[in-house]
């Protein structure tokens, strides 16, 4: 396997992966309590119910945590940021930090970021981030 | 369960430990069984609960010929074997079954009938943490530390005094897979694996297995090793993929094993004598020792760092090498049970003098799980 591994959609993400490949992050927030989560599923995690709705996220984060992995791993030239981003919602995620130098000098944690979607087919458009403020 | 009520009377690892590619892992599994039904003086038609993790309960107690009444085949990773004490405690106590055995075996290094470990494409992990190259454990338990590091200022330097006090360990141990002396500069130039992971910070991978057999302290006396008695478990989960762990400085699944443990056991800080942290990768004992209770949140490094857990320390810890440098199979828990049997027993390699309460803490997955038993040397 020489592929970066792919996500295999189902039916509680799929608003997840819409989103991402329309060029929005989706979170999903509970009407009875306000929480706000992620990763997806059809009810709250936090009170239980099932009345939750997807919604776009702003797209900001902070850099909560990360390694800089420095084997080879399939689809992937090292070293490389594998990151832990703090979403503006509150939820975190995983992803790879881009489009900047895959230093700890460059990567400070909780420096601002953004996300933005890299297409990899029809299907599939990952959700990874850069530092804030450039222009897209 | 009450403090006590339910002993160890057989334990042993694998005839030999390391690499071992002239056995699969079913085999690893046997190896240390009938070690340890030979400690215990038992035959296979004695036992009749069998608990695993790695292969089926099935698959054990068919090989060994083994009729269970009572099976547990928990699998949560490393600290799996915790739990298997837990429940055949609880188990044995409920009148269940009355001889139990538990086996790990798992040829992590020369992969001789291992199980693939895969990430299925449509799992949460596989849609949410796959796609963004994690590869193995050192991809993904280690992503918290710079959290934790920048949390309580602690240094990198703090970080590989861990992996060099528990070298101290390995060295009095003739079965530790790394022996020699490391210092924390070794330990800070040594391969970079993954940022601000160096390979010494990280587990070996190896070969072997550990068997424990227990029943009722009332029958205890019957068996030629010296009993090991359960005092107080504790088992939790947290999130199976570390992205989703609450708290990037401290375990929820630690917290919980270890309180539940703790208050069955009836224990203070201040009773333990002996203390076992799986340690798959250096900063583990940190958060184990803190999220026990040793020491408060962020002191951990420099409790180590002045030596209170080496040789001579007030609290001696990983004292068989640990992960680090004595074994790691992958599942590496039983390994830790089975150095907090000897240090009770009296038999360890590096004894610590007048062991009378040992406290052995696993962790399963990524932060995900965690186990802590809690052994004595008498009934209360």
């Amino acid at each position: 396997m020489t592929e970066r591994p792919l996500p295999g959609i189902t039916p509680e993400t799929r608003h997840f992966w819409e989103g991402t490949r329309s060029g929005e992050l989706r979170l999903q927030k509970c009407a009875a309590c306000s929480h706000v989560y992620f990763p997806p599923r059809p009810f709250c995690p936090q009170c239980g119910s099932p009345d939750v709705s997807a919604f776009r996220a702003s797209g900001r984060a902070t850099l909560y945590s990360y390694v800089i992995h420095h084997r080879p791993a399939p689809g992937f030239v090292p070293p490389y940021s594998i990151a832990v981003v703090q979403l503006e919602e509150g939820p975190r995620m995983m992803t790879n930090i881009v489009e900047v130098a895959q230093t700890p000098e460059a990567l400070q944690l909780d420096m601002a970021l953004e996300v933005v979607f890299q297409r990899i087919n029809e299907e599939i458009s990952l959700p990874l981030f850069r530092p804030a403020g450039r222009a897209a | 369960m009450k403090p006590g009520s339910i002993a160890i009377v057989g334990a042993a690892e694998t005839t030999e430990l390391g690499v071992i590619p002239h056995m699969s892992q079913i085999q690893l599994h046997a190896d240390c069984a009938r070690n340890a039904l030979r400690d215990a003086g038992l035959k296979p038609s004695d036992i009749d609960g069998v608990a695993t993790a790695g292969e089926a309960p099935t698959n054990v107690a068919h090989y060994l010929g083994i009729v269970p009444k009572w099976v547990d085949g928990t699998a949560v990773g490393g600290c799996s074997f915790m739990l298997h004490v837990r429940h055949a405690a609880g188990a044995i106590s409920a009148g269940l079954c009355k001889t139990v055995l538990i086996t790990h075996g798992e040829s992590g290094r020369s992969r001789i009938g291992a199980i693939p470990r895969i990430i299925v494409p449509a799992s949460l992990q596989g849609q949410f943490e796959a796609p963004f190259g994690i590869l193995g454990p050192p991809t993904m338990f280690t992503i918290p530390v710079l959290r934790y590091l920048k949390t309580y200022g602690n240094t990198q330097e703090q970080l590989a005094m861990v992996a060099v006090v528990q070298r101290e360990w390995a060295a009095k141990n003739p079965r530790a897979m790394m022996k020699d002396p490391i210092t924390v500069d070794d330990v800070l130039n040594s391969r970079m694996i993954a940022y601000p992971f160096r390979l010494l910070m990280c587990c070996l991978v190896t070969d072997g297995g550990g068997a424990l057999i227990l029943t009722s302290a009332d029958r205890a006396k019957d068996f030629p090793a010296k009993p090991v008695y359960i005092l107080g478990t504790g088992e939790s989960v947290e999130a199976p993929m570390i992205s989703q762990m609450a708290d990037f400085t401290s375990s929820r699944a630690f917290r919980v094993a270890g309180k539940q443990a703790f208050d069955s056991a009836g224990i203070r800080h201040a009773d333990v004598d002996h203390l076992m942290i799986y340690d798959a990768f250096a900063h583990l004992p940190l958060y184990g020792l803190e999220d026990l209770g040793f020491v408060g949140r962020g002191e951990a490094a420099a409790f180590i760092a002045e030596r209170n857990t080496a040789p001579g320390g007030k609290l001696p810890l990983n004292t068989n090498g640990g992960g680090l440098s004595y074994t790691h199979t992958g599942m590496y828990g039983m390994f830790a049970l089975q150095e907090s049997v000897r240090q009770v027993r009296g038999t360890a390699p590096a004894q610590v003098k007048d062991v009378q309460v040992a406290v052995c803490h696993g962790v399963g997955g990524m932060f995900a799980a965690s186990g802590t038993i809690v052994m004595g040397d008498r009934r209360p």
